[in-house]
This record gives C-alpha cells, sequence and structure tokens, in this order.
C-alpha cells in the first residue's frame, strides 16, 4: 500500500488534490481511498487530506500517520511540528517552493532520505501562469507524478479532465500545470542524479 | 458502472436512481453532501422530484410522513442533533407506518458539541419503529439505499441507512453504481398501502385509546418479526441482480474455528478485518461478525451464527456509542439474545469496548491491542478503547478536591493543551 498525506491550507484544494489522486490511480486499475482530515476547516486554517493505493480493496479508515509521502502545498507550513511525523525512511517530500531544498532549510531532513526524494516545486507560480488563480493542487499532483511514479501522468490528466469535465477552462489550465510540474521535477530528478 | 467517487455523491446518484418523487432536507454535518447533490440533480432537470428546503428537521420528517401519505416515494437525510431534533416525527412516521428512507450519516451527539462520527445519533432512535441498517463501505452504503426502498414499500415500514459520517461520507472509494435499468427491474413503483386520496378519502392518524392501542402496537411488532424475513429475501434478490452481496441481517468473517469473535457495526468492520487477518498470521483465532440489521435485532441469526459450540468462546462487542449507566447498547441486545431459549452458550464470555466516540480514529493498532487482551483474558468486561486515564483522572482529582471545580470539558481541553 502507498500512502499520502497532503498538507496545505483551507482553500487551496488538498481534499480535491487528494481525490484526484485516488481518481488517477482507480484509471490504472488500483484501489484507491482518499479523505479529508474532518476538522471543521477554515479558509486558511492548516488542513490534511490522505490517499491510499494499493492492489486490493483497502479496508483500514485511520489517518495516514506513515504516510510513502508528503505533499506539503503551502510552505509556511514546513516548521510546523510534526509536519514530517511518522514518514518512512524511505519516503518522499514534495514541497510546493521556487526555492529549492537546500533555501528551505530542509537540508536535514534531506540527509536523512535518499537523494532525488526530497524536492521542491514551484506549482502555486505554475497554477498562476497556466489556471490564472494560485491554487497548487493539480501541479503539485503532476511534480508527484514525476517523483514517485505512484501513477503515471496520463491517469492524472485524465482524472484532471474528468473532475473539471463541466469546465474546460479549468481543466485545460489544471492540465497545463500539472504537465509542467511533470516536466520540471523530472529535469530536477535528472539534475539530482547526476549530481549524486 | 465503477466510478472513484465521495461517498456521498454516491449515495446521492443512488437515491436518484430509486426515483423519489419527494425529498426534503435540512442541512447537518455530515450529511449535508448527500441532499446538496440531490437538489442540485433536482434543479438541472436530471431529476424529476419535488425538493423542499424545509426549516427544521422536525419539518424535514413531517414532510415525509405527508409525502408518503399521499402516496409519494419519499427520502430524507439527515444526522445526530438533526435527528434528534426529529425525533417525535421519526416515532409518527413508523407509528403510521408510513415507508420513507432516510440516510443517517452517522455523527455523535453532544454535549460537548462534536461534529464526528459515532452511532450515538442512531442509536437514540433504536425503539423508534425503523428499520435500521448499517453500511460497511460505501458500496454497501449506495447499495442499501435500493434494498431500503424495496423493504420499506413491502412491509410499509420506514427505514433507516446508517452510514459513518466523514468516514464513509467524505471519504472517496470505488463504487459500483447500477444503471437506472437495473434499479427499476429490482424496486417496483410505490404502491402505498394506505393513501389520501380525494377520490376516496380516508383519514390517517386516529387517535387510539387504551382499548385498541396495545392491538396497534403489537402489529409494529409483527411488522418488524416479518421484516426478519423479508430482509434476507431482498439481499438472496439483489445478490442475483446485481451480482455483489450487500444488506442482510450478519455478516460473517473468519468465525467457523474462531475462539473469539468481535462484534461490530458499521465501516469499523474494515480495519477490524485487518486486525483480524494479521492476528490470524500469528495463529490467535479470531473472527467477526458484523451486524447489518441492528433493528428488527435479528437475535435468532445470532444465535444460528455463533451456534451451539461448547469451546470457550470470547464475544467482544465494539460499541459505537455509549449508553451511561448502562455501558453498551449492542451487548444488551447480544446478550439478550443467547439468553433466550435454553439459555445459550455456557462458555462465553462477553466484553464491551466503546470504541471510536466523537470520531477517535479506531487504529487497527488498538484493535490488534484488543483482540490480544481479550486472547490473553486480560480485557476487562467493560471497557473504552485508547482512554487517555491520566485527562481522565486529572479531572477527577480536581472534582473532588474542590466543590467549584467547573465545566469538565473545559477542563480538560486546558489540561490537554498544557501538555505540550
Amino acid at each position: 500500500m502507498f500512502q499520502v498525506r497532503f498538507h496545505g491550507r483551507g482553500g487551496q484544494g488538498v481534499v480535491t488534490a487528494a481525490e484526484l489522486l485516488a481518481s488517477a490511480a482507480f484509471r490504472e486499475d488500483r484501489y484507491a481511498q482518499a479523505f479529508p482530515s474532518f476538522g471543521s476547516e477554515r479558509m486558511g486554517a492548516p488542513v490534511l487530506s490522505f490517499c491510499r493505493i494499493d492492489d486490493k480493496p483497502i479496508r483500514t479508515r485511520e489517518p495516514v500517520t506513515e504516510p510513502d509521502a508528503l505533499l506539503i502545498q503551502d510552505p509556511t507550513l514546513l516548521h510546523q511540528a510534526g509536519i514530517v511525523g511518522g514518514l518512512r525512511p524511505d519516503g518522499y517530500v514534495l514541497v510546493n517552493s521556487t526555492r529549492g531544498v537546500d533555501d528551505l532549510g530542509l537540508a536535514e531532513l534531506e540527509e536523512q532520505h535518499h537523494v532525488g526524494r526530497l524536492l521542491a516545486v514551484p506549482a502555486t507560480s505554475l497554477a498562476v501562469a497556466d489556471l490564472g488563480r494560485p491554487l497548487p493542487g493539480a501541479p503539485m499532483l503532476g511534480g508527484f507524478a514525476a517523483l514517485t511514479k505512484a501513477v503515471s501522468l496520463d491517469a492524472l490528466l485524465a482524472a484532471i479532465a474528468e473532475r473539471f469535465g463541466d469546465r474546460p477552462r479549468v481543466a485545460a489550465g489544471n492540465s497545463a500545470a500539472a504537465r509542467a510540474a511533470f516536466d520540471f521535477v523530472t529535469d530536477e530528478l535528472k539534475t539530482v542524479t547526476r549530481h549524486a | 458502472m465503477r466510478k472513484q467517487i465521495e461517498g456521498s455523491r454516491a449515495v446521492a446518484e443512488t437515491v436518484a436512481l430509486c426515483r423519489p418523487q419527494v425529498i426534503c432536507a435540512y442541512p447537518i454535518t455530515p450529511q449535508t453532501h448527500i441532499v446538496e447533490a440531490l437538489g442540485a440533480m433536482v434543479k438541472k432537470g436530471e431529476l424529476n422530484a419535488e425538493f423542499l428546503n424545509v426549516e427544521s428537521e422536525f419539518a424535514a420528517m413531517s414532510v415525509a410522513i405527508g409525502a408518503s401519505a399521499a402516496g409519494a416515494r419519499a427520502y430524507t437525510a439527515t444526522a445526530s442533533q438533526g435527528l434528534l431534533y426529529m425525533s417525535e416525527a421519526v416515532y409518527n412516521a413508523a407509528g403510521l407506518g408510513l415507508p420513507s428512507v432516510m440516510t443517517v450519516a452517522n455523527r455523535t451527539i453532544g454535549a460537548p458539541i462534536n461534529i464526528w462520527n459515532d452511532h450515538s445519533d442512531a442509536m437514540s432512535q433504536r425503539d423508534a419503529g425503523w428499520i435500521q441498517l448499517y453500511a460497511e463501505t460505501n458500496q454497501e452504503a449506495a447499495d442499501l439505499q435500493i434494498q431500503a426502498f424495496r423493504i420499506a414499500e413491502e412491509l410499509s415500514s420506514p427505514v433507516m441507512v446508517c452510514m459513518d459520517g466523514f468516514l464513509l461520507t467524505h471519504a472517496s472509494e470505488r463504487v459500483d453504481l447500477p444503471t437506472q435499468a437495473q434499479v427499476d427491474a429490482f424496486l417496483p413503483p410505490y404502491e402505498p398501502r394506505q393513501v389520501l386520496d380525494p377520490h376516496d378519502p380516508v383519514s390517517i392518524g386516529a387517535m387510539v385509546g387504551p382499548e385498541a392501542f396495545t392491538e396497534v402496537r403489537y402489529l409494529a411488532f409483527e411488522r418488524m418479526r416479518q421484516a426478519l424475513e423479508v430482509i434476507p429475501a431482498v439481499e438472496a434478490d439483489f445478490g442475483a441482480q446485481f451480482g455483489r452481496g450487500s444488506g442482510g441481517l450478519l455478516k460473517l468473517y473468519r468465525t467457523d474455528d474462531a475462539d473469539l469473535i468481535v462484534v461490530a457495526l458499521g465501516s469499523v468492520l474494515g480495519p477490524v478485518k485487518d486486525a483480524i487477518d494479521e492476528l490470524r498470521d500469528g495463529g490467535v483465532k479470531a473472527g467477526a461478525l458484523g451486524i447489518t440489521t441492528f433493528r428488527p435485532f435479528p437475535a435468532e441469526a445470532v444465535r444460528v451464527a455463533l451456534g451451539d459450540d461448547s469451546r470457550l468462546r470470547r464475544l467482544v462487542v465494539l460499541e459505537r456509542s455509549l449508553a451511561p449507566g448502562a455501558g453498551g447498547v449492542v451487548t444488551g441486545d447480544l446478550r439478550a439474545a443467547l439468553a433466550t431459549g435454553d439459555g445459550g452458550p455456557p462458555n462465553t464470555i462477553i466484553h464491551t469496548v466503546i470504541a471510536g466516540l466523537g470520531g477517535r480514529p479506531v487504529t487497527r493498532d488498538s484493535l490488534r491491542h484488543m483482540i490480544t487482551s481479550a486472547e490473553q483474558g486480560v480485557l476487562p468486561e467493560f471497557s473504552f478503547l485508547d482512554l487517555d486515564r491520566h485527562l481522565v483522572d486529572g479531572e477527577l482529582t480536581r472534582i473532588r478536591a474542590t466543590r467549584r471545580s467547573g465545566p469538565s470539558a473545559e477542563n480538560i481541553l486546558r489540561h490537554l493543551a498544557g501538555r505540550t
């Protein structure tokens, strides 16, 4: 089972992002479960959502406490206590930031993890460029697909197209931003691997 | 058609396929997504139904009663305080024998105010005369809606479909949604047993005095007895037509050779099964008994399922609500079921574990620990899963130390905040 925890702020689409990931995995004929952290959520307050992907039906319903991947949609949450809590030793971390991992003060975390498993992607900038709104969910997932290969870009784009099927411009913008983030992370991984 | 879909949405789409003619609703978390989706379908013209926004849950149930009495297929959904607020009308719907269907997105009841899941709401209405079905997954939550209309209309009795709030309503998972043709073939149009018709006037809702009240109530008892036959028949027919098992009275999981059986209702059965599989790999003979139909309580089916095995066995009843002063609601019914006739299995030890109150996650680790403790004979007869004894003792000490100890909920929260 591959377990993902999303961290963001109310209004940034963390719940939608978890559902899109589940939908992408479903398209690849896998079982998936997505759910929010069930708080009385408010715009701007820290929020969590979760996604599990497996090859068999998923029966557990507890929050993800030992994630294989963390998607941090808001870099201001990075230094919140416990944000990387339970992350598996070989787990992935993707941070939404225009700054590199070294500039984010994540050197210590990077040391604990394998090279190429901790990356930053400018998801908000990509969303503003392609979608016209600062909603980082789709590009974060594009970056996630490149980083973890847990789902394919094609499945993700299909999930986005279905989700925003009644709003073609939103669908196109999110797809373009997801693709751009996928390419960005693919390039980053080449660089990281070269330097390793 | 298989979809990756939010539980509430799956339920709304399935309810729409059941062709309800009147939908009345008042929003309350975590039920709201269901009626929002149905409202949108009516507005877009995808669903031909009368959608009524009402001023309270009391009105929602009253509209369902009125619509049902006028011969319409009526649907509503609620949760928690909303269910309590409509309680008088809930009893009336059953007493009058009017077959509406209501989804309860299970949420606890305050105080303390809490929006999260447990079964306190539905359990509070267990004797209202409604059939109560509990869903384990979103697939079952959707399937039970279809079965509920069929059972309700066949018996002329309202049916409550209980699905865990948030855990199911807000979870996106794989659900196989039927086609309109499949549902139409399974669920015939509503043929009311009693109807308000200007061309053939009757009155419904007579005052009945001591001379006949007992007899009318006896019929409610009799209807529930019939339900114990209708529910498995509908389950079997559903299985034949839709090709999957959903509903029915009970679910058995690895009980054949089990020395220890966890009894539970609703979505917690998923993690219970996970814990059982894991412990079985380590040689613990554990199984689970899921109660899908809680009202009527399937006492006979429970007796058959648990058999007259002479081995020493432990039953661990996982209660998702608390009956202060008594313990657990389900345990009481289970004990009564096992004690009838020749006295029931003499070698059975029953434990009650209150778990997952107000949204506390019921984790696999805790369940594994609970089962292991029972197996080793150290699980108390009555306990709370994952109770923070230190927090409780702190407040008990305060209460003993001073008369004006203040509000307990606030004290406990302050104590908790002081830890970090």
